[in-house]
């Protein structure tokens, strides 16, 4: 497979890494040398084999419902780029 | 001093030989003289270090001492610190100073070790050479215009040159066995699930886990001893008992120690592909193993080739997922100039994180995208499936199994970055160990051409470390491989 520059723009858009025409291009030649090294995967027979999605096929723990972590909203919010009354501030989403 | 395992430092240190102070002092002191040319630490905390080391000679002089308490060590820049600097090697946490400690920093606080600072790594832990530091790439204290190995390279280069007797990694895909290998020091990569995965900056969660380096097996056992057990904050923790995994030490040295042990060697980790070099010093090592008693048996990994691929879309999947938080909202760099929310998102993440970042969230952001999922994400957990079932089935003809830790020596800075396949080649034979989950341990094993380090590693099943670690252990009482000091550090 050849990722096409489009492709490239599309996946760099999900992703929500702005890129230059010139990066996007330089970056095109290196994911298609990833990809066709990814491509040796294809040709393995895997049909009948169950995904291994972690090594220990561990079910996952539940512990009692009730709160466990304090309150540091002040600690957490001081090494955010900005802030206000206790609220995270980004750009006007809704006019 | 420098020079002296953590039994002799703890010996000197009750003894009152030499105060954690002292000890820290003479350490921190040789980080400022050496480390201009090595870059092996971000950030070097002096007055943090005196100030716990204080807290230890208290600890000491009231008999309260644990084994670490008041030893010098260091954390790669991946684990979160709390008032600390916490990078990751990206430009994307240049700014970050963590408001908690991951659970193996409050672990070696506990136990009175004392911090000196943040090791340098590649970005995100994404990387084999240590280039992809957005704070320069840490150098080989062997030949310093050589890479130190990755991702874990300045916690590798500062135990080599005893800028630290010991230090903490993290190993998704080789990030502590190869740089290890290629500075002459012994790292070990536990099972999955053996260290907290808590507040250690997660790049492709199914794969990362925490490990030590160390001059020798010996100081590995006592650090990942301190480092690991159940953590409920961790959902991949596992529970069970806490282990000492230097618990087969201690029994006297043998002629023949380790008589019953059957190394399996994989004809895959044999192949094409290894350097001359590194396929010498590696013989020469089992001949030395042979000797102490154990046996060699081939074994075959048939699948060990489709690591490489299956592992370059696992983890940047997860990768894609788990690096979405960096959007400049919470913490982190944000972009001066934005028009609105989605270029705040783009634009904070195109200047935040560097080339090699972008390329694995890319190519896991379109393995995970729609219609391409069961041809990539499922195909490769599929083949991770084989490839543990492949371990499994050599496991059950032998104890532990041995080969190079990495094809190559230490190559030039330079040589290989600009060709992420290349680069990605440089890990054949620590992948694997990672998708299924297995402890593996690198140590010194002799030089290649040029003086410089050629790694041992030896891979061992689930909760095997303490097997793994006495191995290594009973072949450094018989060599002094791991003894050798690079000139730079003398």
């Amino acid at each position: 497979m050849s990722l096409s520059i489009e492709q490239v723009r599309r996946i760099a858009t999900l992703a929500r890494i702005e890129l230059s025409d010139a990066e996007a291009e330089a970056t095109r030649g290196k994911l298609n040398g990833i990809f066709g090294l990814i491509e040796q995967m294809q040709a393995v027979d895997t049909a009948g084999v169950e995904p291994m999605s972690h090594p220990q096929d561990v079910a996952q723990r539940l512990r009692p419902d009730v709160a466990t972590e304090p309150d540091r909203r002040e600690a957490f919010q001081r090494i955010a780029p900005q802030t206000e009354a206790g609220l995270y501030l980004v750009p006007k989403v809704i006019e | 001093m420098i020079n002296a395992s953590l039994t002799e430092l703890r010996a000197a240190l009750d003894a009152g030989k030499i105060s954690s102070v002292e000890l820290a002092t003479l350490f921190l002191d040789r980080i400022e003289r050496l480390d201009p040319a090595l870059n092996a630490f971000i950030t070097v905390d002096r007055d943090g270090a005196l100030e716990t080391a204080r807290a230890a000679d208290a600890r000491i002089a009231a008999g309260d001492a644990g084994p670490l308490t008041g030893i010098p060590l260091a954390h790669k820049d991946v684990f979160c610190t709390e008032g600390v600097l916490t990078t990751c090697g990206s430009k994307m946490l240049a700014n970050f100073v963590s408001p908690y400690d991951a659970h193996v920093v409050s672990l070696l606080k506990a136990a009175g070790a004392v911090s000196l600072g943040k090791t340098n790594m590649d970005e995100f832990a994404m990387g084999s050479s240590n280039e992809n530091s957005h704070f320069g790439p840490a150098k080989n204290p062997w030949d310093t215009t050589r890479i130190p190995g990755g991702s874990s390279g300045g916690s590798a280069a500062a135990v080599a040159a005893r800028l630290v007797p010991v230090a903490t990694g993290t190993d998704t895909g080789g990030s502590v066995r190869q740089p290890a290998a290629l500075t002459g020091v012994t790292g070990i990569k536990p099972t999955y699930g053996v260290v907290s995965r808590y507040g250690m900056i997660a790049y492709a969660s199914s794969l990362d886990q925490g490990g030590a380096f160390g001059a020798s097996a010996a100081d590995c056992a006592q650090l990942l001893t301190a480092m690991a057990g159940f953590d409920p904050r961790d959902s991949t923790s596992i529970e069970r008992p806490a282990e000492d995994y230097s618990r087969e030490l201690a029994a006297p040295a043998a002629a023949r120690p380790l008589a019953g042990l059957r190394i399996g060697l994989p004809k895959e980790f044999f192949g094409a592909g290894m350097a001359d070099d590194v396929r010498a010093a590696v013989e020469a090592a089992l001949d030395g193993y042979r000797a102490l008693g154990a046996t060699t048996v081939d074994v075959s990994l048939p699948n060990a080739q489709l690591a490489i691929p299956a592992y370059y879309v696992i983890a940047p999947a997860e990768a894609s997922s788990n690096l979405s938080r960096f959007d400049g909202v919470r913490y982190g760099h944000r972009a001066a100039d934005y028009r609105d929310l989605a270029e705040m998102y783009s634009k904070s993440r195109a200047e935040g994180f560097g080339a090699e970042v972008k390329r694995r969230i890319l190519v896991g952001t379109y393995v995970l995208s729609h219609g391409y999922y069961d041809a990539y994400y499922l195909q490769a957990q599929k083949l991770r499936r084989l490839i543990a079932q492949d371990f499994q089935a050599a496991l059950a003809d032998c104890d532990v199994i041995a080969g190079p830790t990495s094809p190559t020596t230490a190559w030039a800075i330079g040589e290989k970055s600009d060709d992420p396949v290349q680069m990605y080649l440089s890990d054949i034979y620590t992948i694997a160990v990672n998708l299924a989950g297995l402890p593996g341990l690198s140590h010194p094993c002799g030089f290649g051409a040029g003086e410089l380090p050629v790694g041992l590693q030896l891979v061992g099943d689930y909760f095997s470390e303490a097997r793994l670690l006495n191995a290594a252990h009973r072949f450094q009482q018989a060599s002094d491989w791991h003894l050798r000091r690079p000139a730079l550090a003398a």
